[in-house]
């Protein structure tokens, strides 16, 4: 394996963890889904990179897949979806963009405290991209909490499993069933909350998660 | 066929045959068949680790393709293993030869029936395991599946209760084994035993490890104060059932203790015996003060239980202290000692449940001020009662006398011991131990008195029929191994050679202290020694003596006449000495400081035809102190997570994201 496709995964990987931070800070539906968009079809390159480094031709196959269902398909159905919805594009946040980008460096650091000692002996590659994952993971999982928006909450859902398929990928001989069972079960639910999305806006005219509280008598 | 394909073909069998009983629709010849075949699989079990064990083979492992994938089940069969499958398919032949008799209509076929051939099968695998995943798997097993045969009555509120608390106690149990196992391997160990006993651990590690053994085993075994459910288990079961939950199930938490810290965690200090011997004495004394209180038969024998457990116990706290401190012979002696009665207390304890057993079947009670002048009645049953009485009271020359002497010899040879400590509290412990063996003796006279002797206390005893010959059957043989026991205890103790030898820094028994096959001289011949053939003679010939002299001087005087009622002209049987008359001597003694015991008498007024009252309150310490302030923090502390139930979405998930950030932290501290 050649020094430049090492360099390239890691780039990659980089690049995704600071699209992480771009999820965290978009305050408009759009920009939320671009920036997965992106963050997806960076995932798909570090995979590749992957591919190219371990030798391991399979992975191209999960590349692309990452490519033409995360990096295009989803992120178009979902813009179609906003349309057709035609709520607010704007998010509501829970907590302050400053607090939460706070938060998230110290989650990332966390990440990084935990994942260097631990595999002290692992491969360099593998070691960083443990780290970084699991750091993507963590953001993708505050995504999903500082925002009161469905459509939000999905994408940050999402974000956490491209942390995920970079680990795995990352990781040498990983057998693709797996990595296909989990983009399958990630699609489906995708489609489980897109019709959710559907049914909780011609129940209440807003895909704010606020409205399903009140519904429930929890919150005045 | 090696012993432990055999053994493995056993325990196959008898689950095979709870399988089919569960799977087909069982009816009167079904009962015929499982507790026949269970018999006959127990008896051949029986025999294989009987010709194991004299035969002194060595140890046999083999690693079957079931459960966890590739790590299958390692199985092994060693003399420990061995001698505890000795006492299992004793106690299993002679509780499925009863229930021929007593369950041949069972009430439920089918809720007791597979569950009763699974728990034995399940009991058969705990010894065999020599993994952990699957000991804690039949462990399990046999909780759950004796769980369920405590539920076979459960139309009845308290056999609920019962079940519940067990099932509780049961799963304590289990999170404390796994925990020591989990220790024992280490952080990247394996959980095959054979590599945990080559993994030394840390002081600190074994210590946790030991207490945690203490906890899970002796929650299963009955040591106090963790022994609450015990007697409200045992006598909810069906009698053949009680008879093995008593007899052998808690002796496999005495293997389990055995097994892991003699065995795995290796070499273990001086200051373990210490908690262990408090805990053993505590529990034989309290047991038997238990015991004392109880009118009901069933509960008075599960008491027992706890008691004798108690006494097991502390043979093993004396056999730790010995073996720390490198004095292999004491370390025999005591472990023998323990080892030895948890043989005889099978015996015994399952005569006397059988029996039991068989008073509830003839007249349907067991409460004790309900019965009496049974042995008119069923004069075979009476006997073996009688017997089984003798021995749990350690009278010679039964087997029970031979394992507590052997403990008390343990006991003797402790001032060879170097820690001071220990040179108080053995003779306070062994003091204690024999106010427990005196207490049993005072326990049975009531026990036997007012269920067999007096007159009858009520109609359906007075026309109990004596029970049909399996259970007699079942009954006798244990009566025979109890006297043989009793009268030949070299016997039994050259079985156990195999596992003294391992197990107690190598002490060899055979010189010294085996004296023949028929005397028994353990710190050798000058000290003490016992020849259960000398004193059977004794007892035969003074016995024989002054029933003679009796007869020949003064039964030709004997005159019989009305006796004197303090004038009333009709005695009724309400009249008779009660078992809580019998008790309330020892009551006033030890029960005012121990349970509380209050008495409170109300005496109507001349001229009110309302009957006064004798109200006795007794407060249960284990429940007083330690289990309903726990249960009372419980409820409060669910009454308050309660309000987690009904969070919004994204509060759980900040909950599941500060969950994980906690562990990330807690794993990055661990690492600095």
């Amino acid at each position: 394996m050649s020094g430049i496709d090492i360099e390239l995964a890691r780039l990659m990987a980089t690049l995704m963890l600071v699209v992480s931070f771009m999820l965290l800070y978009q305050d408009r539906l759009a920009g939320l889904i671009n920036a997965y968009a992106l963050q997806s079809g960076l995932l798909a390159l570090a995979v590749a990179a992957q591919a190219h480094a371990q030798e391991a031709p399979h992975l191209y196959v999960t590349a692309l897949l990452a490519l033409v269902v995360k990096g295009l398909a989803i992120p178009l159905a979902l813009h179609r979806i906003v349309l057709r919805l035609g709520v607010h594009r704007e998010i509501e946040k829970v907590i302050g963009v400053g607090t939460t980008m706070l938060f998230g460096l110290a989650v990332t650091m966390l990440a990084v405290l935990v994942v260097l000692p631990v595999t002290e002996t692992a491969a360099a590659l593998t070691r960083e991209d443990l780290g970084f994952a699991l750091a993507i993971v963590l953001l993708g999982l505050l995504t999903m909490i500082s925002r009161r928006n469905a459509v939000s909450q999905v994408i940050g859902f999402m974000s956490l499993e491209n942390g995920l398929i970079l680990a795995a990928t990352g990781a040498r001989g990983m057998p693709l069933v797996v990595e296909v069972s989990v983009a399958f079960s990630i699609l489906i639910a995708f489609i489980v909350v897109g019709i959710f999305l559907f049914r909780i806006r011609e129940r209440f005219d807003s895909v704010d998660v606020h409205a399903l509280d009140r519904f429930r008598g929890e919150l005045p | 066929m090696s012993a432990l394909a055999i053994e493995l073909v056993v325990a196959a069998v008898q689950g095979t045959v709870g399988l089919l009983a569960a799977a087909s629709r069982p009816g009167r010849g079904w009962a015929f068949f499982v507790y026949g075949a269970t018999a006959v699989a127990s008896a051949i079990g029986f025999l294989t680790v009987l010709v194991f064990l004299s035969s002194g083979s060595p140890p046999a492992a083999v690693v079957l393709p079931l459960g966890l994938p590739w790590i299958g089940a390692h199985l092994r069969l060693d003399p420990l293993a061995a001698w505890f499958l000795l006492v299992l398919h004793l106690g299993s032949a002679a509780a499925s030869l009863f229930a021929l008799g007593y369950d041949a209509e069972p009430p439920r076929p089918r809720a007791v029936l597979p569950a009763y051939a699974g728990f034995l099968a399940a009991m058969n695998v705990v010894p065999l395991a020599a993994d952990a995943f699957s000991f804690l798997f039949a462990w399990e097993a046999m909780s759950l599946f004796s769980f369920l045969l405590v539920l076979v009555h459960h139309e009845e509120g308290e056999n609920r209760r019962a079940a519940y608390v067990y099932l509780l106690m049961a799963g304590f149990g289990s999170v404390c084994l796994l925990l020591a196992f989990g220790l024992l391997a280490g952080r990247d160990g394996s959980y095959a035993f054979a590599d945990m006993v080559q993994h030394r651990l840390a002081p600190w590690a074994a210590a946790a490890v030991f207490l945690l053994a203490v906890l899970g085993a002796g929650s299963k075994a009955g040591l106090f104060p963790l022994h609450v459910w015990l007697p409200l288990a045992h006598p909810a079961a069906p009698s053949h059932v009680s008879a093995l939950m008593s007899g052998v199930m808690t002796k496999l938490a005495v293997y389990s203790f055995v097994r892991i810290v003699f065995d795995l965690v290796g070499p273990s200090p001086w200051w373990w015996s210490v908690p262990l011997l408090v805990v053993a004495a505590a529990t034989a004394v309290m047991g038997v003060l238990y015991a004392l209180m109880q009118h009901d038969l069933k509960r008075l024998l599960a008491y027992h239980t706890v008691e004798n457990i108690g006494i097991i116990f502390l043979g093993l706290g004396l056999a730790l202290a010995f073996r720390a401190s490198g004095l292999a012979l004491g370390a025999a002696i005591a472990l023998t000692a323990a080892l030895l009665h948890v043989l005889n207390h099978m015996l015994f304890k399952s005569l006397l449940f059988l029996s039991a057993g068989a008073v509830l079947q003839a007249t349907g009670e067991r409460d004790m001020e309900h019965l009496g002048g049974l042995v008119h009645r069923m004069p075979a049953t009476a006997l073996a009662f009688l017997l089984g009485s003798m021995a749990i009271s350690a009278l010679p020359p039964l087997n029970g006398f031979v394992s507590e002497w052997l403990t008390f010899q343990a006991i003797l040879v402790s001032p060879a011991l170097p820690q001071p400590l220990l040179h108080y509290l053995v003779p306070v412990a062994g003091a204690l131990l024999a106010l427990a063996a005196a207490l049993a003796a005072a326990c049975f006279v009531k026990a036997f008195g007012v269920t067999f002797l007096g007159r009858a206390r009520s109609s359906a005893v007075a026309d109990a029929r004596e029970v049909d010959r399996f259970q007699l059957a079942a009954m006798f043989g244990l009566v025979a191994l109890c006297v043989f026991v009793g009268i030949v205890p070299a016997g039994a103790i050259g079985l156990l050679r195999g596992v003294t030898q391992t197990l107690a820094e190598g002490a060899v028994l055979g010189e010294g202290w085996l004296t023949g096959w028929l005397s028994l001289a353990p710190a050798g011949a000058l000290r003490s020694s016992y020849n259960g053939l000398v004193v059977l003679s004794f007892v035969l010939f003074s016995a024989g003596a002054s029933a003679w002299s009796v007869h020949r001087f003064a039964s030709a005087r004997l005159v019989r006449g009305p006796i004197w009622d303090c004038g009333y002209p009709d005695p009724s049987p309400a009249t008779q000495y009660t078992a809580a008359s019998f008790a309330q001597p020892i009551r006033r003694v030890f029960g005012s400081v121990v349970f509380r015991a209050r008495e409170q008498v109300d005496m109507p007024p001349p001229g009110d035809p309302t009957p006064a009252r004798l109200v006795v309150r007794l407060v249960d310490p284990a429940w007083n102190w330690l289990f309903e302030p726990l249960a009372a923090r419980v409820a409060e502390v669910t009454e308050r997570l309660n309000r987690m139930q009904f969070l919004t979405i994204r509060r759980y998930l900040v909950l599941v994201f500060l969950a994980l950030v906690a562990l990330l932290v807690v794993i990055a501290l661990w690492q600095v």
